[in-house]
């Protein structure tokens, strides 16, 4: 398994090679439409984290001491985001997801993505993730 | 002669790019950009002008206290109100509200009932939600067809002598539709019951006349207007007005101040306790000023025919499906494109230049009504153009086409 960072530079070095937002938005909108759709019986209420715009399902299940996680959102920019921070933690260990500095959402410029007024559930995400990590790690 | 180029001008932030595109403004409904006029006055008062107003007996705060009064004085003769004293300034419309459902929980008793429709904004439901709870009142609610028009025949069966007050939105902030509120108004008084009117969307776009309509209680926004944040007005008839009791209380609102019993000031004052936004204040009658110069029938001309240029344009678009037909529209196109997120719709645009408002524009049981996620709203003000939409129109094409 890659490490966190290692993965995070491949993604940087991927999004290095667009030359305008168009490109970079059709790569997101593509990882959104590829990401395997949560199971529908995880899609509950105790999963879904509300944003004002768009909502996002996240499921988390341990594997010896490794976090799986799987995720959903009705907006499909949304599920492209969704996509990276699975493609970044899932399979990881507690430990490392506990402590993992996601940089990456900055340096590819989708850090507007991730501002309050987008309401997109997308911050609560990475924080619920972290949480999962962290009882777990614990 | 109308000319939209020179509109423009009057409004600075309009010449600014964003993200590389000139700005396309489309999100007027939440709110409107400012008037150069309504900025130098805000700049203005602060440098040359600025004292407390209805305290000072020198001179500072007399020009504040005469420039402060001289907008309730332009604002009575806007809306065709009776008396100075009858405007109330507020924080805007749902503090507006606020204040009468506030006032409203001492005058209702177990068993009266409140009217509100499907179409409100949160903030014309969620006040009268917590005056029914304090006052054991009941709350009811008008449904909405299909096109977005109030079912008046419910309206009809839902009045009683139990009906004490009818809270309506003139425009709907997510649909556009424009309810007939004078007859809303009428049904309402037969039945002895009071109406407030929420017109937070209407009153930038279409003349107002209180004794006309009949109607208790208006409400509107300075920031819906061209004008400032922070400064909204309660209108309410005199002998309506004398009866709510204060929303807040302090300084300005008393008539006698002692630990045994405390008297309240006379109107308007009852309602204005503490300093106000007196820049806003002020600056608000440039922003009067600018619209009852241009003429309700200029921009009514020039709105709606934006309104119908965009809607016959963007049903072009294959899979386009617009929320809110009334046959009688304010400026306002939700809408949704089948399969497609309208928070996606919304990034997109928003990288191309285009502001637009997505999601549930704080109306959740419209979109429950409808069984959607939220829409995709374009809303017009004056200064938009016709080239503005048609830049937007080949946005949503490229959007969908990225999207699909």
């Amino acid at each position: 398994m890659q490490k966190i960072e290692e993965i995070q530079k491949e993604i940087l070095e991927d999004f290095d090679m667009f030359e305008d937002w168009i490109q970079k938005y059709e790569y997101l909108i593509d990882l959104g439409k590829d990401l395997p759709s949560i199971d529908e019986e995880y899609k509950t209420d105790e999963n879904l984290i509300k944003g004002c715009q768009s909502r996002v399902w996240l499921h988390a299940e341990e594997n010896s001491g490794n976090i799986i996680f799987s995720a959903d959102s009705d907006a499909i920019m949304t599920k492209g985001i969704v996509a990276l921070l699975i493609k970044v933690l899932s399979g990881q260990s507690a430990n490392d997801i506990a402590h993992a500095n996601l940089d990456f959402i900055n340096k590819i410029g989708l850090k507007e993505q991730l501002s309050a007024t987008r309401a997109n559930g997308l911050l609560s995400m990475i924080k619920q993730m972290k949480l999962y990590a962290i009882a777990i790690d614990k | 002669m109308f000319e939209v180029s020179k509109i423009r001008e009057l409004f600075p932030i309009l010449k600014r790019e964003v993200n590389g595109r000139d700005l396309v403004y489309f999100d007027n409904g939440a709110s409107t950009q400012k008037l150069q006029s309504v900025i130098d006055t805000v700049s203005n008062y602060y440098k040359e002008e600025n004292s407390n107003v209805h305290r000072g007996v020198h001179f500072l705060s007399g020009l504040a206290t005469d420039k402060f009064e001289e907008t309730r004085k332009v604002i009575r003769n806007f809306i065709g109100a009776k008396f100075n004293h009858e405007i109330i300034f507020t924080k805007g419309t749902t503090d507006s509200i606020n204040l009468v459902a506030n006032g409203f929980r001492y005058l209702l008793k177990k068993g009266d009932e409140i009217i509100i429709s499907e179409l409100e904004h949160h903030s014309n439901i969620v006040p009268w939600q917590m005056c029914c709870e304090h006052s054991e009142a009941v709350l009811k609610v008008i449904p909405l067809k299909d096109n977005g028009d109030l079912e008046i025949s419910k309206f009809e069966s839902l009045l009683s002598n139990k009906t004490k007050l009818v809270a309506l939105s003139h425009i709907s902030n997510s649909l556009g539709t424009i309810n007939p509120i004078k007859e809303f108004i009428e049904k309402s008084h037969k039945v002895g019951a009071k109406v407030l009117i929420d017109g937070a969307q209407a009153a930038s776009h279409m003349p107002l006349n209180m004794q006309e309509l009949d109607v208790d209680m208006y409400c509107f926004s300075a920031h819906k207007m061209y004008g400032p944040t922070g400064v909204g007005v309660l209108y309410g008839k005199e002998d309506v007005l004398n009866k709510i009791p204060p929303y807040q209380g302090g300084g300005e609102m008393i008539k006698d101040v002692s630990f045994e019993k405390t008297t309240y000031a006379c109107l308007p004052h009852k309602f204005e306790a503490g300093t106000p936004n007196i820049a806003g204040v002020i600056a608000f009658k440039s922003a009067i000023e600018f619209i009852s110069d241009l003429g309700f029938s200029t921009i009514a001309e020039h709105e709606n025919y934006l309104l119908k240029y965009a809607t016959q344009e963007i049903l072009k678009i294959e899979g386009v499906k617009i929320y809110g037909t009334s046959e009688k529209k304010s400026g306002i196109i939700s809408f949704n494109i089948e399969g497609i997120h309208p928070y996606d719709i919304g990034v997109l645009l928003d990288k191309m230049g285009i502001a637009i408002r997505t999601g549930h524009h704080c109306t959740q049981p419209i979109m429950e009504r409808f069984n959607i996620p939220g829409t995709a709203r374009i809303s017009l003000a004056i200064y938009n153009t016709k080239e503005e939409i048609d830049i937007c129109m080949e946005s949503i094409k490229k959007a969908k086409q990225m999207l699909s």
